[in-house]
């Protein structure tokens, strides 16, 4: 399943914070709570996941992966597209260029923050 | 909701840094777990079909030994620059590397069987030994495939066993049905693993 190439090009480069704050506050917690934030890393590597795969890579269940899912969705983070593979239900899922910009932020956010805290 | 915080074992709650350092490493630990879905490309896997199906008729026509086992080398190493360029092309899509953990993994688990493979080669074609070569290639890059497969999606493996079965029958029957084991394995097999593997995990 292709992604939309509009998803893998950088829009809209993102320079990182040269004085990111340390508050815990700042971090997008969103994709701070480590279901969510597998999801996203995830599907950052791959152009779609269906729900079985992702359930299986985080090792979690059912419902709380379709839970942490909606919330992504919600967000915009993620898109899902559903469908069915010969009579089976099929839910397939992809990291949204909002998405993968709010992972490089948390990203920057993680990297600057042991940085200034091994400085000080 | 839990939070990617943890405490530690003497009950004192992580520093910011440490619980900084352990929210990249699990995002890196994931991202290497779901690239094994993608590194393998299947559009390159059936490419490498196509080439074989026609190294194959190539090969049927050669008229020595010689003929038809450069035949196969010259498409073994066609195949070996197709599929690691449609690995990279795939990886790269997917915003990671082929250098990155699982794909030195994939390559890593692969490259010794196909050592073993052009080692044994060498020694049955200057014994003058040609009967077996047709399934000591399958069985041993089956194996490979099915050890590298280990750490990506089922049908990595399942198709890796599937040319150890192919291998293990051209060893059990009639020399003569080697090259068309050849062509039904590293033509077949991975032309239908290809399409299936493309189909189902992003290309």
């Amino acid at each position: 399943m292709a992604e939309p190439a509009d998803d893998r090009r950088p829009t809209g480069p993102r320079r990182p914070r040269k004085t990111p704050g340390l508050s815990p506050r700042e971090v997008d917690r969103l994709i701070h709570e480590r279901t969510r934030l597998g999801i996203v890393s995830a599907l950052a590597v791959a152009p779609s996941l269906s729900f079985v795969e992702l359930r299986k890579l985080l090792g979690t269940s059912d419902g709380n992966l379709s839970v942490h899912a909606r919330k992504l969705e919600e967000a915009g983070y993620i898109a899902c597209a559903k469908g069915f593979e010969g009579r089976v239900p099929r839910t397939d899922y992809r990291l949204t260029a909002l998405g993968r910009r709010a992972l490089e932020r948390y990203l920057d956010h993680m990297e600057h923050l042991i940085r200034a805290v091994r400085k000080g | 909701m839990a939070e990617t915080v943890d405490v530690r074992k003497d009950g004192a709650p992580p520093s910011l840094e440490g619980r900084a350092e352990e929210n990249l490493r699990f995002i890196r630990e994931t991202m290497e777990k779901a690239g094994t879905f993608t590194d393998v490309s299947g559009w390159g896997t059936a490419a490498v079909g196509g080439t074989a199906l026609a190294a194959a008729w190539l090969a049927s026509r050669a008229q020595t030994f010689q003929g038809w086992l450069g035949v196969w080398l010259a498409e073994a190493l066609l195949a070996s620059l197709l599929g690691f360029s449609a690995m990279a092309w795939k990886s790269r899509r997917a915003g990671s590397s082929l250098l990155s953990h699982p794909g030195r993994r994939f390559a890593l688990s692969l490259a010794p069987p196909l050592a073993a493979g052009a080692v044994l080669t060498a020694a049955l074609a200057r014994a003058g030994i040609p009967g077996p070569i047709p399934g000591v290639w399958l069985i041993l890059y089956g194996a490979g495939v099915t050890t590298a497969g280990a750490f990506s999606v089922r049908v990595v493996p399942a198709m890796g066993i599937c040319f150890m079965a192919l291998g293990a029958a051209a060893l059990f029957t009639p020399p003569g049905w080697g090259n068309a084991l050849l062509a039904a394995g590293f033509g077949g097999l991975h032309v239908v693993f290809g399409f299936w593997i493309a189909r189902r995990y992003g290309g």
